[in-house]
């Protein structure tokens, strides 16, 4: 018979006072939880970048029309990259700087491929809020140091795409990208 | 919870009576916004804010729904459905503007609705969960807004999208994954597009359900009125109708008249011509706004432009306007003083207008371009809006000797005929 006594003779009571139906009673609210909390997992997991996003994996650019002093503006998975092929000038200026005292210590030579010094490869996304700076595109603003001005927030890059002044925390990112011949460059 | 003298639901028409006993809906509306309800006799017009904001609601509501049966939200085609319905739809012309300068309309009673909660005190005891609720309200128009901005996909939609998503992005570790999550992609796409738009058409009747609340806690210690002193008796009050409905009805004429002004004459003067450009997420517009609302927080973001110690610019920002509205929540407690109204506290009065012209001064920097004199004046604007709310306001509470408080609500009305 079900009984809603607890009794000590039937072992429903342990030493400690815990009942059967505590244990039961803990047990299924875990489950359940656990259950609750898994099906969360996929309500969460749509929101990420969904298949055909990630699909979209590396470009090649031919990049034997940039002069020096030009840059490009092209598109990898939906943002703006930058290439640019930087003058003597741009380069002595940017090596001029010691990397040390910058906000993101970096020098030329770490954000470019070796032997390849002149071509700049970035992102055209600010690290401050994602605006596209200007200074790739003919006739653009290229700020104060001579790389790159984002106007939404003021942020202003050097010609080494590194962040010099304004609220941006780092350099523009260099993307993943390998040299596939002298004219033609892979990115991601 | 009513008062005692509240007058009683009591249906005389037999059909009523039968509804009343099963489902008691009228006497709750009676009870709320009828005779049922009685509230201060002195109420002036700033009390119509509320009712306003809930008319403004309304508005958006049906026009919303609307243009949801004519607009596509896929990013090929968001922009062309949008003009579609300005040029296509019937009246979609009169819809689209009425939505887009209905949100405008909203923002100015809620901050209005806000400022007058902050001159009489209506935040302090027994009404700190309708402030709260309150915050909850606002909080979630601004995120229903901004997604509503995204929706028609030009490039203030896009670069709106991408830079208020970037906020997240300031977050150290997990900021990046975050915004990834948020947009489900790298940049702004279908993906984003079609999410904005589905929390879009959800959050205006979770903020529905939100007033609710919001006027739950409000009908338990009753409304506050312009002294600040609370109901002592019977003759301190009204009943809410025909009284407060027609002062209301009054209000809603003068709002209507205000909007079809802006809406007739002047549909555009509020939005931003770079939005009539369709999205590119290869060319930033030069000069990246928000709408006007969010200007006074936007120049707080900006404010910021150094690191400082190990935390960077960026999320400094972020924190900043982000505790710009957190710290409104503890107001009820940084402001001790138990005089509600600023009529009767003459230190308060001094620097609550100082706070309102800190206030337009950052909203005016927040819509200036990101350069000097404007990051200056909003450094020292957003420095002084929180030590308004942290150091000024408790001094004050301390330090203040307050005017007189009238003995009831009926004397001080009685005075002023006098």
């Amino acid at each position: 018979m079900a009984t809603l006594e607890p009794s000590a003779e039937n072992g429903d009571i342990s030493e400690a006072g815990v009942r059967r139906r505590d244990f039961i009673n803990i047990a299924a609210v875990s489950f359940a939880g656990v259950g609750a909390g898994t099906i969360l997992i996929p309500l969460v997991n749509q929101m990420n970048p969904s298949a055909d996003v990630l699909a979209l994996a590396s470009i090649e650019v031919d990049i034997s029309a940039i002069q020096a002093g030009q840059a490009i503006k092209t598109m990898w998975r939906k943002q703006p990259v930058f290439i640019r092929n930087l003058t003597p000038e741009e380069i002595a200026a940017a090596e001029k700087v010691d990397a040390s005292s910058l906000r993101d210590p970096e020098t030329l030579e770490q954000r470019t491929k070796e032997g390849k010094k002149n071509w700049l490869i970035t992102k055209g996304v600010c690290t401050h809020l994602g605006c596209v700076p200007l200074g790739a595109g003919e006739g653009e603003v290229k700020g104060e140091f001579g790389g790159y001005f984002c106007p939404c927030h003021g942020s202003f890059y050097d010609t080494a795409a590194r962040i010099r002044k304004g609220p941006a925390p780092k350099n523009l990112e260099v993307p993943e990208y390998v040299f596939k011949s002298d004219t033609v460059v892979q990115i991601g | 919870m009513s008062f005692p003298w509240a007058k009683e639901y009591k249906p005389q028409n037999p059909v009523m009576q039968w509804l009343d006993s099963r489902l008691p809906l009228p006497r709750f509306v009676f009870n709320a916004v009828g005779a049922g309800y009685p509230v201060p006799r002195n109420l002036n017009y700033f009390w119509n804010f509320g009712v306003l904001s809930g008319a403004a609601l309304g508005i958006q509501i049906i026009t919303g729904i609307i243009l949801a049966m004519h607009f596509a939200a896929n990013g090929a085609i968001a922009f062309d459905s949008v003009e579609h319905i300005m040029r296509d739809v019937n009246s979609g012309w009169l819809l689209r503007y009425a939505h887009a300068n209905g949100a405008s309309m909203f923002f100015i009673v809620v901050y209005l609705h806000i400022f007058r909660g902050l001159f009489y005190g209506s935040y302090k005891a027994p009404r700190e969960m309708v402030w709260l609720l309150g915050l909850v309200i606002f909080l979630l128009m601004m995120a229903t807004a901004f997604m509503g901005y995204v929706l028609p996909w030009g490039q203030m939609s896009f670069w709106g999208a991408k830079v208020i998503t970037g906020l997240f992005g300031a977050i150290p570790l997990v900021g990046e994954p975050i915004q990834t999550w948020l947009l489900g992609g790298f940049a702004p796409d279908n993906a984003a597009l079609n999410r904005f738009f589905s929390l879009h058409y959800l959050l205006p009747f979770v903020i529905a359900g939100v007033i609710i609340l919001h006027i739950w806690a409000l009908h338990i210690p009753g409304s506050s009125n312009p002294t600040g002193v609370e109901v002592k008796s019977e003759q301190d009050t009204v009943p809410f109708h025909p009284y407060y409905t027609a002062k209301d009805g009054f209000g809603l004429g003068v709002f209507l008249i205000v909007f079809a002004i802006l809406l007739f004459f002047a549909p555009n003067y509020l939005g931003h011509p770079d939005n009539y450009i369709p999205a590119n997420p290869m060319s930033t517009p030069a000069h990246i706004v928000p709408e006007w609302y969010f200007w006074p927080f936007y120049a707080i973001l900006r404010a910021f432009t150094v690191d400082f110690l190990f935390i960077p610019a960026k999320l400094l920002g972020v924190i900043a306007m982000f505790a710009s509205i957190l710290l409104l929540f503890f107001l009820p407690w940084l402001d001790n003083s138990p005089v509600r109204s600023g009529h009767y506290r003459p230190l308060f009065r001094q620097f609550f207008w100082v706070l309102c012209v800190d206030v337009l001064i950052l909203g005016y920097c927040g819509g200036a371009p990101a350069a000097e004199p404007f990051v200056m004046i909003s450094q020292v604007a957003a420095a002084y809006y929180f030590a308004h709310f942290l150091i000024i306001l408790p001094i004050i509470s301390k330090i203040e000797k307050p005017a007189p408080l009238p003995a009831s609500i009926t004397e001080a009305v009685l005075a002023k005929q006098a």
